[in-house]
C-alpha cells in the first residue's frame, strides 16, 4: 500500500504540469455540473420557493384547475367551509398574479409576482425585517430579499406597482412595510400585498375597483396536526364539494413546466457527468497505454498486481478530487459575482451530491485502464509477449 | 556444492499456424553461486526466452527449474512475483528505470517492494551507489542520466536485495564500448564479490571476457558451453577463434560481419 501510494504520489508529482493540467479539465467539468446543478436549483426554487416556503401543509384548488394556480378560483365561502372541517387551524386566501415595478433611468422594470393574501392569515410570508401586513391598511407591502436587493427597497420607503388594467398601464403606489426572505413564485420576486389590494391591483380586462368578496386562487390550509397530512387531506376532499387538496411539494411539482425544466436540467447534469467520465476514463486509457513498458518492467521486478492498480486508483482519485476542489472553488468565486436576480443558487445538498457524483464517477470512468494495467505482461519488459 | 540454478530439459513450444515451434529445446543448466556466465546466440536462437523461464516470466512446456532450492514450476502467478522480487534482480536492455523516480529512489524501490526500506537498507542503498560511482547523480531522474549511468542503477537495483539470481538482457545494447566494457565489468564484479549467480545475454563477443562461461545457443538448444580457461582465451587474440565460425557463434568480432566465416 505504501509503495503504491509513493509510486501515485511521486508519478503526479515529478509530471505535476500534466496532472494539473488534466485536474483543470476536471475542475472545468466541476464547474458545469455545480453550475447546471446551481441553475437546477435556482429555476426550480424560483418556481416553487412560495409554496416551499408556505406556512400551510395543504393548498386547496377548484377542482376543475386540475392543480394548474392560474386557473383555479376560490371564492369566500369555500374558505369558510374549509375553515368548519375538524382538523383545520386556519386557512388563507392566496392569489398570485404578474406585476411589475418600474425601475426608472430607463432600465427594464424588475418583473415580480404580486401575491394577495389576507393579513396574519396562512399565505403570509414572515418578515426578516419591519412588520406584517395588518388589516386595516391596504396600500402596504411586504417585498422579499430579491426585490429589496435589486431596487434597493428599504422599509419605509414607497413601492410602485405598474399593472395593465384593460390595456393601459396603470401605477400604484404602496409602502414597504416588511422584508422577508427569498419567496420567488413563477420565477419571479415576490411582492405581497394584502388581497383586496391584490384584487385592485391584478391585472384586468377592466379596470375597476376591487371586490367586496375578492376571489382568490387557492386557499392555504393549515392544520392542528401537520403529521396527518394525508388523512386530512381525504377528510377536505370528502367534506368540501368542489375542491381538489394537494400538499406542497404536489402542489409545486404542479407548477407550469416545473417537472419538464427540472427533468432537462437534470438530463444535462447526467450528460455532464457522463462526459466526466468519458473524459477521466480516457486520460487514464492514454496514460495507461504510454506506461506499459514501464508497468511491465515494475511486474517484471516483482510489483505486485495489487499495488500497481492501487497507484493508478490513487491517482485517479487525486486528481479527480484536486479537480473537484479547484473547480468547486471557482464556482464559489463566480457565485460570489453573480447578481441576485440569476436564477443560480448553490444548495449544499444538490452541491454535495454533484461533487459526490463527480468523485464516484472518475474512479469508474478509470476502471478501464486500472483493468488494462492489471492486464499488463511482464514479458513487455524482456520485448516479449506470452 | 549446491547448485545456485538448475535447469533440466526446459522446453518452450509455440504454436505456429498448423504446427509447433520449440523456442527453447531440451535446455539443461547448472550454474553455481558467483558463477557469471553469458548466454550467447543468433537472433531467434530463444535467449530471450530462456531468460524469461529461468526468471520465472514465462511458463515452460516441459521441464524444471530450481533457484536457490525453489521449484519454478510449482509457484503460482503471485508467488513468482514475490520470488522474482526477493531472490531474482534485473537489468533490462531498454525502459530500465521508473522515469519518475530518482536515481537512488529508483534503487530503493526494491527495499519498498520487500518491506525492507528502513535505515540500513538506505543506507545499504547508499554504499552501493557510491561503489557505482553514482554519489553525484543519487537525485538525478533518469533522463538526466547518461547511458551507462541508467544501466548502473539498473545494476544497482538488481543487486540491492542480493538477490540468488542476476539477470541481465543485453544490459550494453544502448551504450557505446567504452561505458559497456565498465558496466559489464562492475556487474561481473559485483556479482563475484556478493555470490550471486548471473547471466547476461549479449551479443557482444567482447563482454564475454568478464563472464566465467559462454553459453551458446542455437535453435533454441545449447550448442556449446565454453569455459574460460580453453576457448576464451581466444578473445584475447582472434586468430586463436580460427575454429569458431562467427554465424555459428551468432556475435560479430570488432571489424567482422557476422555473415562472414572465418577459415576453418
Amino acid at each position: 500500500m505504501f509503495t503504491a501510494i509513493h509510486l501515485a504520489l511521486k508519478e503526479i508529482w515529478r509530471n505535476r504540469g500534466r496532472f494539473l493540467l488534466f485536474s483543470l479539465v476536471v475542475a472545468l467539468i466541476t464547474l458545469l455540473v455545480l453550475f447546471i446543478s446551481a441553475l437546477g436549483e435556482g429555476l426550480g426554487s424560483g418556481n416553487r420557493e412560495y409554496l416551499e416556503k408556505l406556512n400551510a401543509e395543504l393548498i386547496a384548488y377548484q377542482d376543475t384547475a386540475r392543480l394548474s394556480i392560474a386557473s383555479s378560483r376560490i371564492g369566500c365561502d369555500k374558505r369558510r367551509e374549509i375553515l368548519r372541517v375538524e382538523g383545520v387551524r386556519d386557512v388563507g386566501p392566496v392569489g398570485f398574479a404578474s406585476v411589475s415595478i418600474p425601475m426608472g433611468d430607463g432600465a427594464e422594470p424588475l418583473d415580480i409576482s404580486l401575491i394577495g393574501v389576507e393579513p396574519g392569515k396562512p399565505g403570509e410570508p414572515p418578515v426578516v425585517a419591519g412588520r406584517g401586513l395588518v388589516r386595516k391598511s391596504a396600500d402596504e407591502a411586504i417585498v422579499d430579499r430579491t426585490v429589496a436587493l435589486v431596487t434597493k427597497l428599504q422599509v419605509g420607503d414607497r413601492l410602485t406597482i405598474r399593472s395593465v388594467q384593460a390595456n393601459e398601464d396603470q401605477f400604484y403606489d404602496l409602502e414597504v412595510v416588511g422584508i422577508s426572505d427569498s419567496r420567488k413564485y413563477g420565477l419571479r420576486p415576490s411582492v405581497t400585498v394584502p388581497i383586496v389590494t391584490w384584487d385592485e391591483i391584478r391585472p384586468k380586462a377592466a379596470v375597476g375597483p376591487g371586490q367586496e368578496d375578492p376571489g382568490c386562487n387557492v386557499v392555504a390550509v393549515q392544520l392542528e396536526d401537520p403529521t396527518q397530512l394525508e388523512p386530512m387531506r381525504q377528510r377536505l376532499q370528502a367534506q368540501v364539494s368542489d375542491i381538489e387538496t394537494v400538499d406542497r411539494k404536489t402542489a409545486y411539482e404542479n407548477t407550469p413546466g416545473y417537472s419538464a425544466q427540472q427533468s432537462t436540467l437534470n438530463t444535462q447534469n447526467g450528460f455532464a457527468l457522463l462526459i466526466g467520465v468519458l473524459v477521466i476514463g480516457g486520460f487514464f486509457q492514454i496514460q495507461t497505454l504510454q506506461k506499459v513498458p514501464q508497468i511491465g518492467m515494475l511486474k517484471a521486478v516483482g510489483t505486485p498486481n495489487l499495488t500497481v492498480a492501487i497507484a493508478v486508483l490513487i491517482q485517479i482519485v487525486t486528481v479527480t478530487l484536486l479537480g473537484v476542489i479547484i473547480g468547486g472553488l471557482a464556482t464559489l468565486g463566480l457565485a460570489l459575482v453573480f447578481p441576485p436576480n440569476i436564477p443560480i443558487v448553490f444548495e449544499p445538498r444538490s452541491g454535495t451530491m454533484a461533487v459526490a457524483s463527480i468523485l464516484f464517477m472518475g474512479p469508474i470512468g478509470g476502471l478501464v485502464s486500472i483493468r488494462y494495467s492489471l492486464r499488463v505482461e511482464p514479458l513487455i519488459a524482456l520485448g516479449l509477449s506470452s | 556444492m549446491a547448485s545456485a540454478l538448475e535447469a533440466q530439459s526446459v522446453v518452450k513450444q509455440y504454436r505456429v499456424g498448423s504446427g509447433t515451434v520449440n523456442a527453447v529445446d531440451g535446455v539443461s543448466l547448472s550454474l553455481q553461486r558467483g558463477e557469471f556466465v553469458a548466454l550467447v546466440g543468433p537472433s531467434g536462437s530463444g535467449k530471450t526466452t530462456l531468460l524469461a523461464i529461468l526468471a520465472g516470466l514465462l511458463s515452460p512446456t516441459s521441464g524444471s527449474i530450481v533457484i536457490d532450492g525453489q521449484d519454478l514450476a510449482t509457484m503460482k502467478e503471485a508467488q513468482r512475483a514475490r520470488f522474482r522480487r526477493r531472490k531474482i534482480g534485473f537489468t533490462f536492455q531498454a525502459n530500465n528505470l521508473v522515469p519518475y523516480l530518482t536515481a537512488i529512489e529508483n534503487v530503493e524501490l526494491m527495499l519498498r517492494l520487500n518491506g525492507e526500506f528502513n535505515a540500513a537498507g538506505r543506507r545499504q542503498a547508499r554504499e552501493l551507489m557510491v561503489r557505482l560511482g553514482l554519489e553525484e547523480r543519487m537525485n538525478a531522474l533518469p533522463r538526466q542520466l547518461s547511458g551507462g549511468q541508467r544501466q548502473r542503477v539498473a545494476i544497482a537495483r538488481a543487486l540491492i536485495n542480493q538477490p540468488a539470481l542476476v539477470l541481465a538482457d543485453e544490459p550494453t545494447a544502448s551504450l557505446d564500448t567504452e561505458r559497456a566494457f565498465q558496466v559489464v565489468e562492475t556487474l561481473a564484479n559485483l556479482v563475484h564479490e556478493q555470490g550471486n549467480t548471473g547471466i547476461m545475454v549479449t551479443h557482444d563477443l567482447r563482454l564475454v571476457q568478464y563472464t566465467d562461461r559462454v553459453i551458446q545457443l542455437v535453435d533454441g538448444r545449447v550448442e556449446r558451453i565454453i569455459s574460460p580457461q580453453e576457448d576464451l582465451a581466444c578473445l584475447a587474440d582472434p586468430a586463436e577463434c580460427a575454429m569458431i565460425p562467427t554465424d555459428v557463434l551468432g556475435f560479430e568480432r570488432a571489424g567482422e560481419s557476422t555473415t562472414q566465416k572465418t577459415r576453418l
